[in-house]
């Protein structure tokens, strides 16, 4: 199941990233897990939320430039190794990862990572094939 | 059709024989006939001995528009006012209006040009035309006027305004062509939405729009909106008026009628001419006008000329649409930049919207660096960092491509370039020069 994340679009400009979490705060939007990609001149925020409909009219309503994407969410094995057996299946089925991230908080022995896929639906069917869990936009807002 | 076709489709030979004859005749005209051309000839050591072809037109001195309003109302004048038929009048922002005069030979040329422009655009005589430029000291309504008689069009007189009222006459008499400025097409279009018409649905065919600078992006905007096809005049009230320059159904340049405006392309800051196909300041002479002939009128448009012979069938040079405004320009490690040329390259790029600053600052090492503002709109926005970096790379391509500087191109949040009631700002030079 594909998860919710918000992009923004930051100039490289003193604030601006304390300008996004003050109007996310202030309407009692949480930050789950976040990340930024910076090139010279600009950066993009990258952040899943639990209220992700309500942060992108925030935002929007603040001129910030946003947009949503559908990502994964999986749960990966909090040991040594956890990561690179769930890397493995993807490599081994040929699964391009654009780009991921660690999440903020982690349930119990595991740990959340967020993965953005050139195809998501392919990634999806090859994981679950593989036994690897994929969180839910549910227990994401619950966490 | 082509409307006269002596000229508009002459040899280039017999044709530059004709604009020399007339050149060493104008020359002597004003030298004659105008106090002010006489000192200007004199004060640059030149007499109208000194002209046989039409290539020693560049010994001659320049008109300017600040020549006009020293001399207003009447000290460019070539003729007694009694031989003067009518005038018209284009306010000025800073100090004197500028006032130009016809003689009625001045407005049989007047007319003959505009219906070469009018066949140019595509009308055939019969035709109804819907003329919403408008009518009084503006030469957009009468110039058409006069032209669309000459052609033999109907002309529907109802000048610009009243939109509702132009919908109306639209649609109780069927014109086949519309004329006005672009942007007033563009309202139209929209006024009709809202009165719940179709503006796909309307009787125009032929747009002939003019009196401001246009994009190739507004027209395909103007021909999806009004289902029309729109083609650009150019003309500006020193020289005549429109029909200076109009495009023909190729849309492949503006053809001067180089046979009575003989047009030349400089750089506007060594004032020489620059090579064929490059950008420059368009510089006029009217070579057969009576009342107020100008010698090598600086127009301030920035155009380039294509002096091939047209698909059309036409030999007449076509120029390019407008690029810019010499009162615009900026000089940069030595090369001439017009803001216009910038936005003409970011509205070719899909998604990039209305909104850019150019910024002109000299580093501590010297060199000055141009740096161009985009703002980021939802339409362009990614979340992949390579997507955008890409875009800024074409971006960055294309306005190095068009302006032969180096520029940086950086994307910015929306709404962080100032916006003004009035015209853009669109450069800030930080330079202390």
């Amino acid at each position: 199941m594909k998860i919710t994340q918000i992009s923004v679009f930051l100039e490289n400009r003193k604030g601006r990233l304390l300008e996004v979490c003050s109007v996310l705060g202030a309407n009692d939007i949480n930050i789950r897990g976040m990340t930024i990609a910076e090139t010279e001149s600009f950066g993009v925020l990258r952040i899943v939320v639990d209220k992700p409909e309500a942060a992108v009219q925030v935002l929007k309503a603040n001129n910030f430039v946003a947009n949503i994407t559908d990502v994964i969410a999986v749960e990966v094995d909090d040991r040594p190794g956890g990561l690179a057996a769930v890397l493995r299946v993807l490599s081994d089925n040929n699964v391009n990862i654009e780009y991921m991230y660690g999440f903020v908080e982690k349930t119990g022995q595991k740990a959340l990572l967020i993965f953005r896929f050139e195809d998501p639906a392919r990634a999806q069917e090859i994981l679950g094939k593989h036994g690897i869990r994929i969180v839910t936009t549910k227990e994401i807002s619950e966490l | 059709m082509i409307w006269n076709e002596e000229f508009e489709c002459m040899g280039l030979e017999d044709l530059k024989n004709f604009q020399s004859e007339r050149l060493r005749n104008i020359t002597s005209y004003v030298y004659k006939n105008c106090p002010v051309y006489r000192q200007k000839f004199d004060a640059a050591g030149i007499g109208p001995d000194d002209v046989r072809r039409i290539e020693d037109i560049v010994k001659l001195p320049f008109t300017t528009k600040e020549d006009m309003r020293d001399n207003y109302p009447f000290g460019l004048f070539s003729v007694p006012s009694r031989h003067v038929s009518t005038i018209h009048v284009s306010s000025g922002t800073t100090g004197n209006p500028t006032l130009v005069g016809y003689t009625k030979d001045d407005i049989a040329l007047w007319s003959d040009v505009v219906a070469r422009a009018l066949c140019c655009a595509g009308a055939e005589p019969g035709d109804r035309l819907q003329n919403a430029y408008g009518y009084g000291f503006f030469t957009g309504g009468l110039g058409l006027h006069y032209g669309a008689m000459a052609l033999g069009l109907t002309v529907i007189p109802i000048s610009s305004g009243q939109t509702k009222r132009q919908l109306k006459i639209m649609q109780d008499l069927q014109p086949r062509i519309l004329s006005c400025t672009p942007s007033y097409a563009l309202y139209i279009a929209e006024e009709a939405r809202e009165m719940g018409l179709d503006p796909r649905q309307s009787s125009w065919e032929i747009g002939i729009f003019g009196a401001e600078p246009w994009s190739e992006a507004m027209r395909r905007d103007i021909e999806a909106e009004l289902n029309i096809s729109a083609t650009d005049i150019y003309g500006l009230s020193e020289i005549i008026g429109p029909g200076v320059s109009q495009e023909c159904t190729y849309k492949d340049g503006l053809h001067v009628f180089s046979d009575v405006f003989y047009p030349e392309i400089i750089d506007p800051v060594t004032n020489e001419p620059v090579p064929e196909g490059a950008d420059g300041e368009l510089v006029i002479t009217t070579l057969t006008k009576q009342a107020i002939p100008l010698i090598r009128y600086r127009t301030r448009d920035i155009v380039s000329i294509n002096t091939a012979p047209c698909r059309c069938g036409r030999t007449c040079p076509r120029l390019s649409k407008i690029k810019g405004r010499t009162d615009d320009m900026i000089v940069v490690k030595g090369i001439n930049v017009f803001p216009s040329q910038i936005e003409g390259v970011l509205m070719e790029i899909d998604g990039v919207g209305h909104q850019y600053q150019i910024v002109v600052d000299r580093k501590s090492h010297g060199l000055d660096e141009v740096e161009v503002l985009v703002e980021v709109e939802e339409s362009i926005f990614s979340d992949e960092v390579k997507v955008l970096g890409e875009l800024q790379r074409r971006i960055k391509e294309q306005i190095d491509a068009v302006l032969s500087v180096g520029a940086k191109v950086t994307l910015v949040e929306p709404k962080t370039i100032e916006r003004s009631m009035g015209k853009a700002k669109r450069l800030i030079d930080k330079r202390i020069l």
